[in-house]
């Protein structure tokens, strides 16, 4: 069966080591933040200049100076920081921060991206993407293996304009968890149920399987 | 002493010499620390052909979105403007354009801008649209794209509190492209939310130093919430 959105977000917070600084971008990457280990600590990076985000406030708490890079109201929590765009930038372009994880229309066997554009619909911009794709050694793509026509997102060369060039190591789909590496998607786990054949069918990119290809567990 | 007294008194005499075609660095994040009255009476001058550079525009009716209204913006330089659906018809009319830059990008433009630093190198944007026709070059094996500094006419900046020499400080994620934007005025405005006197300010905390402030006013803010979100 393929993931659910929270299972994937679920397999992602796997990634995280006690001690990380981690950006996660809108959408599943955000989820990840509700499965964090309870024994390690992470401190969340939020790009519009805030290092160690908190949970949601309560309605009591709601402060219109208190956003995340979403726009949302958020607190702080215990030992962040707080600091100006161009700091912020300075820790993401700079690469000191460990860990990425954003959404994605198709990345490609190079490890290119493409996550902001989509051409003939209005294009709203890349935020802060390119900075984080260009930054982070330690990048994670979260997205579906196949868009809802059952095309695979996975491709030998992106069609969409890029978010950025060689960047993508780590992807983590609704069917498996794969690295790119000399230019091929690598299998390394499966999703429980999900069959190797299922996943060669829907990765149109040169995938490569290792004897060795395990099936995900999430905790 | 008095002439390192920036305040002023009345809105007209903050935004005093903004001219047609002019360009406006602002400083926010979304709505978040926007400086609500400068935008303002800006739409009341009915100053237009403005370039404005700031990460977003605004929403419909709030923030940088009311210059629309009157189609006082030529041009925005931004990372990200989903939120306004009078900017998509704008946009798609041909009657704006719009300059997307990448964020960080954007914040160390203005920063470059404000500190003299004409143009800098950066890994963001190579290899895509935003580095087409942009110089390249390769430090230690890795590419970059040459991308130049900006500076504008005016700078608007929401500060919490300045002291009457224009020292700021800036109140939680409100914070984020003020202080760059603070540097990268020919003239920069800082409306705020108290003004001390000098010396009541903690010096080692000043965000942004009056040096770089030429006028200060007290205003009032309504701080609109995009989004907010509640864990109850």
């Amino acid at each position: 069966m393929a993931l659910s959105r929270e299972q994937i977000a679920q397999r992602v917070a796997k990634e995280f080591n006690d001690g990380d600084y981690v950006n996660l971008g809108i959408g599943i990457p955000t989820l990840a933040a509700n499965y964090v280990p309870s024994d390690i600590d992470v401190m969340l990076q939020s790009e519009n200049g805030l290092l160690g985000m908190g949970p949601y406030p309560t309605a009591d708490e709601v402060d219109a100076d208190m956003i995340n890079a979403g726009k949302e109201t958020v607190t702080t929590a215990t030992g962040a920081a707080i600091f100006s765009s161009a700091e912020s930038f300075a820790m993401i372009r700079g690469g000191h921060v460990d860990v990425t994880v954003l959404g994605a229309f198709e990345v490609d066997q190079e490890g290119n991206i493409a996550s902001y554009m989509i051409p003939g619909k209005l294009v709203k911009g890349m935020g802060g993407a390119m900075d984080l794709v260009a930054g982070a050694e330690n990048i994670i793509v979260t997205m579906t293996h196949a868009n809802k026509h059952g095309e695979s997102k996975l491709l030998s060369k992106c069609t969409l304009p890029l978010t950025g060039v060689n960047c993508i190591t780590k992807i983590i789909t609704d069917l498996a968890v794969l690295e790119i590496s000399e230019g091929a998607f690598v299998l390394k786990e499966t999703a429980p149920g999900v069959s190797i054949e299922e996943i060669q069918e829907k990765t149109a990119g040169k995938l490569i399987v290792p004897a060795d290809v395990k099936e995900m567990t999430f905790s | 002493m008095s002439g390192f007294d920036k305040v002023v008194n009345s809105y007209a005499e903050a935004m005093a010499g903004i001219e047609d075609n002019m360009t406006v660095i602002a400083g926010g994040f979304g709505l978040c620390g926007i400086p609500e009255g400068l935008i303002a009476e800006i739409k009341n001058k009915g100053t237009k052909g403005l370039t404005v550079v700031s990460n977003n525009c605004g929403v419909d009716g709030f923030g940088l979105g009311i210059l629309l209204e009157d189609k006082q913006i030529k041009k925005m330089v931004s990372s990200y403007v989903g939120e306004n659906a009078l900017f998509e018809k704008q946009l798609l009319n041909g009657e704006l354009e719009v300059e997307l830059t990448p964020q960080g990008t954007l914040a160390e433009k203005m920063r470059a801008g404000g500190a003299g630093i004409p143009a800098f190198y950066t890994a963001t944007g190579y290899g895509t649209l935003v580095g087409e026709g942009k110089e390249e070059r390769e430090f230690n094996g890795r590419n970059y794209i040459l991308e130049e500094s900006i500076t504008g006419d005016f700078a608007i900046v929401k500060a919490w509190k300045a002291d009457r020499y224009g020292n700021c400080i800036y109140r939680h994620t409100a914070q984020n492209f003020n202080p760059m934007a603070a540097t990268a005025g020919k003239i920069t405005v800082v409306e705020v939310e108290e003004i001390v006197e000098p010396g009541e300010l903690e010096p080692s905390q000043i965000q942004t130093p009056g040096i770089y402030v030429d006028r200060v006013i007290l205003g009032t803010f309504e701080k609109r919430i995009e989004k907010t979100t509640t864990r109850d």
